[in-house]
């Protein structure tokens, strides 16, 4: 068990180690020089910035300086917002986007089980295709629509009973991360019901499962203890790119409901081209899903002993 | 058959264990053997989902390469009459020349004698229009009043219920003599009521006179060539037809759909072809040659799969940089090419893995195959199938991709319309006007509604061990 945790954990470090690389190599070739901004730079500020990132060094030194950096977990400071260096960005609005990703797999993790677990029982009937309808409606309309669609939802709500029932956008409060959550999880929701709809299917006429019916065991303790149980084993190793998804997918819930999290924040800094901002976040993130990765693997093989073999 | 020396059910006659006999009068039913390919073909023909979803998408296909040819309408052409308009099927519409200024009518011989108090003047009389009202002009004229030093003119889109509800204030006209105004702000097609109010230069009279005035479609003398028309001033000319509306800037949202689709779909369809090829090229060789080459390869293929893809497309994109005058397709083509193509590679290893051990490769290569024969007769064509299903659930992906992009607005540049972008647009005016956001998202969604259910049947069909459809 040892050896394969601290494999899996070096194998998770060489791999952040690449995206790193990546990054400041795609970083490297943007065209353009980024003290050359709108705003002019003092040679105070230049000699600073090229003493800090060795910019007047060859490109290797900058990339090793670059790594040194990231390994000491320093992003360096924004180049457009004002003395705000790239930790205070994270630390400041990475809860954010982790708490309303949270909230989203909640709701995609539970509503998929549900969902699933409904069509398989009502299996080519008419809850089975409503269902399977749906979900297919939610895996081919683009997330920004379904974004812009929802604020209207609750738009039409809100006129409805003539009270602020759910806000519209912004952030502080639970009930405003409701709507968003439930958006972000959406896709997330829709494809493991897929996953749970055919993964219950093949336990439904599994051996056991009739060995419990002969016995007498009743039809919710049967689903309960019987099939559930089975069944949700694949849907555990889809968590890993399914925490990637809504991460990633996040940047439109956030831009469409105005939610101050990390998400908006790089879209931002792209559009701004605010470098060590962008290199930050992506290395950040980077690291981020590897470690999701890296836990579950763990976690999975800690359930299951037969992963650790391979 | 165990030996059958005592009948196991004696009272059954010995003779009904007498073998039977084909009746020569009836042929043996043949038919030709059906190939792997004819019977998936059989399967998703027989889907009707599937078949509905391929049909859907040929019309796609024919919507998009022939579509611009029917419809010639310029996607990038302006028109700064027609901005956010919904569907319209066109219509008549009267030349106006508005090429000369229209002088506001003055009465020579008036005295100029203002009253003291407005509360004495009285409302204009005999309010009439000059010429017949368009969207481009409309201009109205009435008889000066005793006393006044000046009109305000008025405009609303509903009958005025008192004095405060004139509504919007065009104009203050100083002077008892200039009776007259031209109105040619923002105008639609509907009624509009004008009303005139007299001042004596400091306050405005408390009675008014309001003239209804039906405003029928207009267009401009110098805007017919662009148009395609020809005509005079006073004229009916036939207005485009634009049965998909016009978006913020009064282009035909139509002839964009069809230009975005180009633009969706050839991302949507080349970049999976590409990614697909050279995953397929990556994974085969890999997994054909195996052992220290195939782990070294496949680390690679690990490595780039955890790259946030997302975030890495955002960043090729920017390091690509688009140069002025580029659509910015190319880098975004490259881009998905270069992130996406491992999950192929991984697929395609794994399946000639399997099918390299297989009885009848290793058959063919004891029988003297050479490494291309097998290559080519046995490793890739066992490896189709599960591309083809690739390829169809990446197109869906890939449109979703460029949709995201452009909707940041790191996708393809303006003018250059594509789906995603059009979204993007459509969105910031989804409340006043809908259709700008409902047509460009319902093409994706039907998109890549229609490449997820083929995609569905085509794995049905092509799954042969699969025995239950629907599972």
């Amino acid at each position: 068990m040892i050896r394969y945790l601290v494999r899996r954990v070096l194998g998770g470090l060489v791999t952040v180690w690449f995206i790193a690389t990546a990054t400041f190599f795609a970083m490297h070739a943007v065209p353009g020089d980024p003290l050359l901004n709108d705003k002019a730079v003092t040679p105070e500020i230049r000699a600073n910035l090229e003493a800090r990132y060795g910019l007047d060094q060859p490109i290797l030194t900058q990339y090793a300086i670059f790594l040194g950096h990231m390994a000491r977990g320093d992003f360096g400071i924004s180049f457009t917002q004002k003395n705000r260096s790239v930790n205070d960005i994270i630390r400041e609005h990475f809860p954010v986007s982790a708490g309303l990703g949270v909230l989203a797999l909640v709701f995609a993790a539970s509503g998929g089980i549900v969902w699933g677990a409904l069509t398989a029982q009502y299996r080519n009937r008419l809850p089975d295709a409503v269902i399977m309808f749906l979900v297919i409606l939610a895996i081919s309309v683009p997330s920004f629509v379904v974004a812009a669609l929802a604020q209207l939802g609750i738009l039409y709500v809100n006129r409805w009973f003539d009270a602020s029932v759910l806000p519209v956008a912004g952030w502080g409060q639970l009930r405003h991360a409701l709507v968003p959550a439930l958006v972000l999880g959406l896709g997330t929701m829709a494809f493991l019901t897929r996953l749970m709809r055919s993964s219950l299917l093949d336990v439904m006429d599994a051996d056991y499962i009739k060995t419990a019916r002969a016995k007498g065991v009743g039809p919710f303790r049967v689903f309960w203890r019987h099939q559930l149980r089975n069944a949700v084993l694949p849907v555990v190793t889809v968590l890993g790119p399914a925490v990637a998804g809504i991460t990633t997918g996040g940047f439109v819930v956030e831009l469409v409901f105005a939610i101050p999290g990390l998400g908006r924040y790089f879209v931002q800094a792209v559009q701004q081209l605010d470098y060590t901002v962008i290199m930050g976040t992506t290395v950040f993130y980077g690291a981020f899903l590897v470690a999701m990765v890296v836990l579950i693997d763990i976690l999975y093989g800690l359930v299951d002993p037969r992963i650790r073999l391979q | 058959m165990n030996e059958a020396t005592t009948p196991m059910f004696p009272e059954l006659p010995s003779s009904a264990f007498a073998p039977l006999s084909l009746p020569e009068s009836e042929p043996l039913r043949q038919q030709p053997a059906a190939s792997y390919w004819s019977d998936v073909w059989r399967k998703l023909r027989t889907n009707r989902r599937a078949f509905c979803s391929l049909l859907i998408i040929l019309m796609l296909l024919v919507f998009t390469l022939i579509g611009p040819l029917l419809w010639p309408l310029d996607p990038a052409q302006p028109n700064l009459d027609l901005i956010s308009r919904g569907p319209t099927l066109g219509g008549q519409a009267q030349v106006v020349d508005l090429s000369r200024p229209w002088v506001v009518p003055q009465v020579t011989s008036w005295p100029v004698s203002p009253v003291s108090n407005a509360q004495t003047l009285a409302a204009p009389v005999a309010i009439a229009l000059v010429e017949p009202a368009t969207t481009q002009a409309v201009r109205i004229q009435w008889d000066p009043v005793v006393g006044a030093a000046g009109y305000v003119v008025y405009r609303n889109d509903h009958q005025p219920e008192s004095n405060q509800d004139l509504g919007l204030p065009l104009r203050t006209l100083f002077g008892g003599n200039q009776v007259g105004h031209e109105d040619r702000l923002r105008l639609r097609p509907g009624t509009y009521w004008y009303s005139v109010v007299a001042t004596n230069g400091v306050d405005e009279s408390p009675v008014y006179t309001t003239l209804a005035v039906d405003v029928h479609p207009g267009v401009r003398l110098r805007d017919l060539p662009q148009l395609g028309r020809a005509g005079q001033a006073g004229d009916f000319v036939k207005l485009p037809a634009h049965p998909l509306g016009t978006d913020y800037l009064g282009r035909d949202l139509l002839a964009r759909l069809m230009h975005g689709a180009r633009v969706s779909l050839f991302i949507g369809l080349t970049a999976p072809l590409l990614f697909v090829a050279l995953g397929a090229l990556y994974g085969g060789v890999s997994g054909y040659i195996g052992g220290r080459t195939d782990r070294v390869l496949m680390a690679v293929v690990d490595f780039v799969i955890a790259l946030p893809f997302l975030l890495f497309m955002i960043l090729f994109k920017i390091a690509f940089g688009i140069g002025p005058g580029e659509s910015g397709i190319l880098p975004l083509l490259v881009a998905l090419v270069l992130l996406s193509w491992p999950g192929a590679a991984r697929l395609v290893r794994g399946q000639v893995l399997q099918v390299r051990e297989a009885g009848y490769v290793q058959a063919a290569k004891l029988l003297g195959g050479s490494t291309l024969y097998l290559v080519f007769r046995h490793l890739l064509p066992s490896t189709f199938g599960v591309l083809l299903v690739a390829l169809t659930f990446a197109v869906p992906s890939a449109i979703f991709t460029e949709a995201f992009l452009s909707f940041i607005g790191m996708g393809v540049v303006p003018p250059t319309p594509s789906w995603g972008s059009m979204c993007n647009d459509g969105m910031k005016t989804m409340m006043s006007h809908p259709h700008e956001l409902i047509f460009p998202a319902a093409m994706i969604s039907v998109t890549v509604l229609a490449f997820n259910l083929f995609g569905d049947g085509l794995r049905d069909a092509l799954d042969t061990q699969l025995g239950e459809p629907g599972k």
